[in-house]
């Protein structure tokens, strides 16, 4: 790398454009919400910029810290989730031949490529009253209902007529949503952080005598530690910060923050409680990165190598 | 297929890969992410508006889409969008990747991490400060198509090239920079330099760069959706408000159609990308 001073010219037509667009169509709009968050709504339309802090002081009053807390709450419980689910999946992965796991790998992050808008359309077909899985239940319980007839207890005296499960518009299915579309996030990091592990202290381990379950615990999930906590800071950033899923999949009551935000910017047109509110989100997520940053800090000076 | 198999080797204590229950994880975390898209693709092509059972083939609703005639002007302001969008992130994100790969300056961590900052916050911030900023400034917004799509391709702009730039910054990494000062050294002006000697070089990376650029584009709702006016309805769009409606075939079949043209392009960034690599490698 040589110094800018050694080729200025080049350097400044170079990196004119590029940090012109940044400043000019995102550093300034953002700067505008900033300062917003710290305005006083005047009339219908007006906004004065007077360095109040009432719209914090209005996000911190209890219902929506109330959301706040939902969000992180949803956040989490997908973050615990997919986890669970794609520990055994990056396992698989990481343990498969090499061809094999090209196509694993590929089959994993090919659903990113689909549109996320799209993926949440096709889970509602999917859970809606007459949706695939009411669909698949309601034809168990009729065949159930059925097959008992033939030894004389039909007409629903067991297995009871078929009432379709709500499971659209709730908060079951606002994370179900969220599993689907965040999974990958999850399962790339582990596989990554599986990936370096040194085999060898798995076989030391299971040669010792240590079950598998035991090997796991006690030696992989501490050598992937950093793997694993930056797979949880990648899947919960995005989940806490969702718009669409909450939006389609939820109900009257499984709205989170960043639908907060958008009601206030497009519904209630309540801009500085919408900007004070956007900026408490990107804050959380940069907490969120800043320790995600700390964790692979302390993977990178190697001290379980 | 070696799948089912049976592998003839006993099983090694590190065979994970090999046991029934990691297996049938996988199959049924593949069926979980794949089932639903799949059954959207197949029920684009039945035959009934219950979208439930199977009443026979049909190409119905993607007729019924392509004579619709706001849906398709829909699709036609999202291609021009992509199309606008590929090209300046291309070269922004060309010319990001090179400041970053060649210069030191003071401050360049500071930089590097702003220019990190549009893939890294909520799509939600980054949308409201899009439409906020527009409504400000008072970019105009009755003006003749296509410039009537100006705001919202500045926006995807501002949020592709910084994907364009880490792509095309990778395959910067297996540049010998001695060439360029070979070129110098015999004389050649730095556009020369740039121009002759490092885009060939960063072609792949370029190509790459582009698709991922596109298909960002292509597939963004939430943003599109904040700075998009009455007149100026993407694809995503206007598939939002069909969804936000009701569950129809016609809705299955816009969204294979957007399904499709994403996976042909990315098919098409992978082989870029792994080509990308593999030349990366055989200069070593």
């Amino acid at each position: 790398m040589e110094n800018w001073k050694r080729s200025a010219r080049a350097f400044f037509t170079a990196f004119t454009p590029p940090t012109f667009w940044l400043v000019a169509f995102f550093i300034v709009p953002l700067s505008l919400i900033w300062l917003y968050s710290f305005s006083a709504k005047t009339g219908v339309t007006g906004i004065t910029l007077d360095w109040n802090l009432n719209q914090y002081a209005r996000a911190l009053e209890p219902l929506y810290l109330g959301i706040f807390w939902k969000s992180i709450l949803m956040a989490a419980a997908t973050t615990a989730i997919c986890l669970v689910v794609a520990f055994p999946v990056a396992i698989a992965i990481v343990f498969s031949k090499p061809t094999m796991r090209m196509w694993l790998l590929l089959l994993v992050i090919l659903p990113f490529w689909t549109n996320l808008l799209i993926r949440t359309y096709a889970l509602i077909a999917v859970l809606r009253t007459n949706g695939f899985i009411n669909w698949g239940l309601e034809w168990l319980v009729t065949n159930a209902d059925w097959a008992l007839s033939l030894i004389g207890l039909g007409d629903n005296r067991i297995v009871g007529p078929f009432e379709p499960l709500t499971l659209l518009y709730n908060n079951t299915a606002v994370v179900f949503g969220l599993v689907y579309v965040s999974l990958p996030f999850m399962v790339l990091p582990l596989y990554a952080a599986l990936d370096r592990l040194d085999r060898s202290y798995l076989e030391a381990s299971l040669d010792l005598g240590a079950g598998h379950i035991r090997t796991f615990f006690s030696i992989v999930v501490p050598l992937a530690l950093p793997g694993i906590a930056s797979g949880i800071v990648i899947t919960f950033i995005p989940a806490m910060g969702s718009y669409l899923t909450p939006d389609l999949l939820g109900g009257t009551d499984s709205q989170m923050i960043a639908n907060v935000i958008a009601s206030q910017f497009k519904q209630a047109n309540n801009w500085p409680f919408g900007a004070a509110l956007s900026f408490l989100l990107m804050y959380a997520t940069f907490f969120a990165l800043a320790v995600r940053a700390v964790l692979m800090r302390k993977e990178g000076r190697g001290d379980v190598r | 297929m070696s799948l089912f198999k049976r592998n003839p080797d006993p099983m090694g204590p590190l065979d994970y890969s090999r046991r029934l229950s990691l297996r049938l994880t996988v199959g049924v975390t593949l069926f979980f992410l794949y089932a639903p898209i799949l059954g959207l693709i197949v029920f684009s092509f039945n035959d009934s508006r219950r979208n439930i059972v199977w009443r026979g083939f049909t190409t119905d609703y993607y007729v019924k889409l392509f004579n619709n005639e706001a849906l398709m002007l829909a699709f036609g302001n999202s291609l021009t969008i992509a199309l606008f969008t590929t090209l300046f992130s291309t070269v922004l994100g060309a010319l990001t990747a090179y400041v970053l790969w060649r210069y030191r300056f003071p401050g360049k961590a500071i930089y590097e991490g702003g220019m990190a900052l549009p893939i890294v916050i909520p799509e939600i911030c980054m949308g409201v400060a899009m439409m906020v900023f527009f409504a400000r400034i008072g970019w105009p917004s009755g003006m003749m198509w296509p410039f009537n799509l100006s705001a919202i391709t500045i926006a995807h702009i501002a949020f592709s090239f910084p994907f364009a730039a880490i792509v095309i910054r990778a395959r910067l990494e297996s540049f010998n920079p001695e060439l360029a000062e070979c070129a110098r050294d015999l004389g050649a002006s730095e556009y020369r330099v740039f121009n002759d000697v490092v885009v060939p070089h960063m072609r792949p990376g370029l190509i790459a760069g582009a698709l991922l650029a596109f298909t960002l584009s292509l597939d963004d709702f939430v943003i599109t959706f904040f700075t998009s006016g009455p007149d100026t309805v993407t694809f995503p769009v206007k598939i939002y408000s069909m969804v936000r409606f009701s569950v129809t075939p016609e809705v299955n079949a816009a969204s294979t159609v957007l399904i499709l043209l994403t996976l042909v392009v990315t098919a098409f960034a992978l082989r870029m990308q792994n080509r990308n690599n593999m030349l990366g490698s055989a200069a070593h």
